[in-house]
């Protein structure tokens, strides 16, 4: 779930009967179960939520790469730094995707990155939590890549054509990344003292940004009925959190860790876990700029982008001299 | 003492390609476009996984009881024996890809011959790391030139990287009783003989680059000996290592 909280047009949705024929058309296609491409017509309101959802997508993948990024130069060995830049690297190419996805409803990779600079499109919020020691990348693997999967997983269904296919290379490469974590839970779990500490404390900290990452609960969703509507959200943010919960607690007992809730119990009559929420008010803090890490990760993304600015000028100087050249020749 | 010369040999092998793999991996998620931090990562680690052959070959020469991670993460600076352009910082990307582009006008040429090797885990090894290396130079070539004839500043950039590194190109050529003795037998390419494959391809670059090749034939020495590497190496091994180090023993 690298998108969350993304605001609709606000109207709601329409009937109908308030619907004019074009519009009509295209929700019944939708509903028909059929794709939305490029050059389709689509409703103003259905390209600007795709943007923003994709373009926050996108940049939670880019962001995303700074908290592992933090342990590839600390790697404990050989095989766990190519695994971890491996993976880094499908992020940077998930990031490609999306980029490109969203570019097909007309605004460019630029202005989405100046955007992201200038605080005006977001990325996920679990990216502004710190990881602080080697358990840190078992526990996103397992749980920001786990939950990032049940998200994702029916977005290859999204009704928006080159979304839903970005979503599916994106799926076959988050399930590598999941395992990874949990592989590296495994190994710190069945490790030393101070590994299992580690491990531990890595869940500690993880469980509730892990849990917010599916957006706050249903009945404060105020924008998920449209997105829905137009299947660009295809669950809802209680249903996915309450599986992600059910699917992870096994797996904390398979590894002898704590889930650091002391309400979670079984309930046979749902058939599945009661939980705690997380801390909204937190939620809400760290999607203002109030987290852990906003203020570094941010400033991060903007040094490289503009100490980066000479090497894309020299770039695009470089292609036009060979453009004028070639010109020139014919 | 040929194991020893043979191990030594491997050492310079390996320590080059994960000194220069660590060194390019540093740049993560910050590159100057998308397009970049991929290749970036992508080269890094076709660099981290021939270092794991390469040391894991040297640990088996050795044959001490170390693996190639006990090598990587458990050596002190006096043992590396990677040359001293590949642990200097990064710098700007234009040092970084300068760096790149004038060893792999190196590393290419030497895969090559050593995919000829008598030793015929050297000859496997190298056989599979000369198809990276060459996409390598493919790519740091490129963009050598791109930089080097885009804007006044670009330019300029590449010209103070190259006039930067130039002192640091002479110790891929260096020759000493190590090379001797592994050349005689025909385990590798004498370093000397690399010299006009690697002056072909940095001067018809730099030429398309137009960027001017520094005239100084000054060399400073002392990475592939590990007589005397540069303060940086240090600061690289106490990031990397920390782990093995503070944890020693440990099972990651």
């Amino acid at each position: 779930m690298y998108a969350q909280m993304i605001k609709s047009t606000g109207q709601g949705v329409k009937t109908r009967e308030e619907m004019d024929p074009q519009e009509r058309a295209f929700q019944e296609r939708i509903d028909a179960g059929g794709k939305i491409e490029p050059k389709d017509w689509m409703p103003e309101g259905y390209r600007k939520n795709l943007i923003r959802q994709i373009g926050q997508h996108a940049h939670s993948e880019i962001v995303g790469q700074l908290p592992e990024g933090n342990w590839i130069s600390r790697a404990p060995t050989l095989e766990r730094k190519a695994i971890l830049l491996a993976k880094v690297q499908d992020e940077a190419g998930h990031g490609l995707y999306l980029y490109c996805a969203a570019e097909t409803l007309g605004i460019t990779r630029d202005e989405m990155f100046e955007a992201l600079n200038e605080g005006r499109m977001k990325y996920s919020s679990i990216f502004n939590y710190p990881t602080l020691t080697w358990a840190d990348m078992g526990a996103v693997g397992w749980l920001v890549d786990g939950a990032a999967i049940m998200n994702q997983v029916p977005l290859q269904r999204t009704s928006y054509g080159p979304y839903a296919r970005a979503m599916v290379r994106i799926c076959k490469e988050e399930s590598f990344h999941q395992r990874q974590g949990f592989d590296i839970m495994m190994k710190m779990c069945a490790g030393t003292d101070a590994q299992k500490k580690m491990a531990q404390d890595a869940l500690n900290r993880f469980w509730y940004p892990s849990l917010m990452m599916f957006g706050p609960s249903d009945k404060d969703s105020v924008h998920s009925a449209q997105s829905m509507a137009w299947k660009i959200k295809m669950n809802t943010n209680d249903e996915l959190r309450q599986k992600f919960v059910d699917q992870t607690v096994p797996q904390a007992e398979y590894l002898g860790l704590t889930v650091p809730d002391a309400t979670l119990a079984w309930n046979d009559e749902k058939g599945g876990y009661d939980f705690a929420e997380p801390d909204w008010t937190e939620f809400f803090d760290v999607l203002k700029g109030n987290g852990p890490c906003n203020v570094d990760r941010l400033s991060t993304r903007k040094k490289a982008w503009e100490d980066g600015a000479w090497v894309r000028d020299g770039m695009l100087a470089h292609a036009a001299k060979k453009r004028a050249a070639k010109m020139a020749a014919e | 003492m040929p194991q020893d010369a043979l191990f030594q040999t491997l050492l310079r092998l390996g320590d080059n390609t994960l000194v220069l793999g660590h060194r390019v991996s540093e740049w993560c998620g910050k590159a100057p476009v998308l397009e970049e931090d991929i290749a970036l990562a992508n080269t890094a680690l076709d660099l981290i996984g021939q270092t794991q052959m390469w040391l894991g070959y040297a640990a088996e020469v050795e044959s001490a009881g170390r693996s190639a991670d006990d090598l990587a993460m458990l050596r002190d600076v006096w043992d590396f024996r990677n040359i001293l352009m590949v642990e200097r910082p990064n710098g700007d990307f234009g040092h970084t890809i300068m760096r790149q582009f004038l060893f792999d006008a190196w590393h290419r040429p030497l895969l090559a011959a050593l995919a000829q090797s008598n030793d015929h885990r050297i000859a496997e090894i190298a056989a599979k790391a000369v198809k990276e290396a060459t996409y390598h130079l493919e790519r740091s070539a490129e963009t050598v030139i791109a930089l080097g004839d885009g804007t006044e500043q670009s330019h300029a950039r590449m010209q103070d990287a190259l006039t930067l590194l130039w002192p640091y190109v002479g110790e891929m050529f260096e020759s000493d009783e190590v090379d001797a003795q592994m050349a005689a037998t025909g385990v590798v390419p004498a370093p000397e003989t690399l010299k006009d494959s690697w002056m072909q391809t940095v001067r018809a670059t730099l030429i398309e680059a137009t960027l001017a090749i520094p005239e100084d034939e000054f060399a400073h020495k002392g990475g592939r000996t590990g007589v005397r590497h540069t303060e940086h190496l240090g600061h690289m091994l106490t990031q990397m290592q920390w782990l093995q180090r503070a944890y020693p023993g440990a099972n990651w």
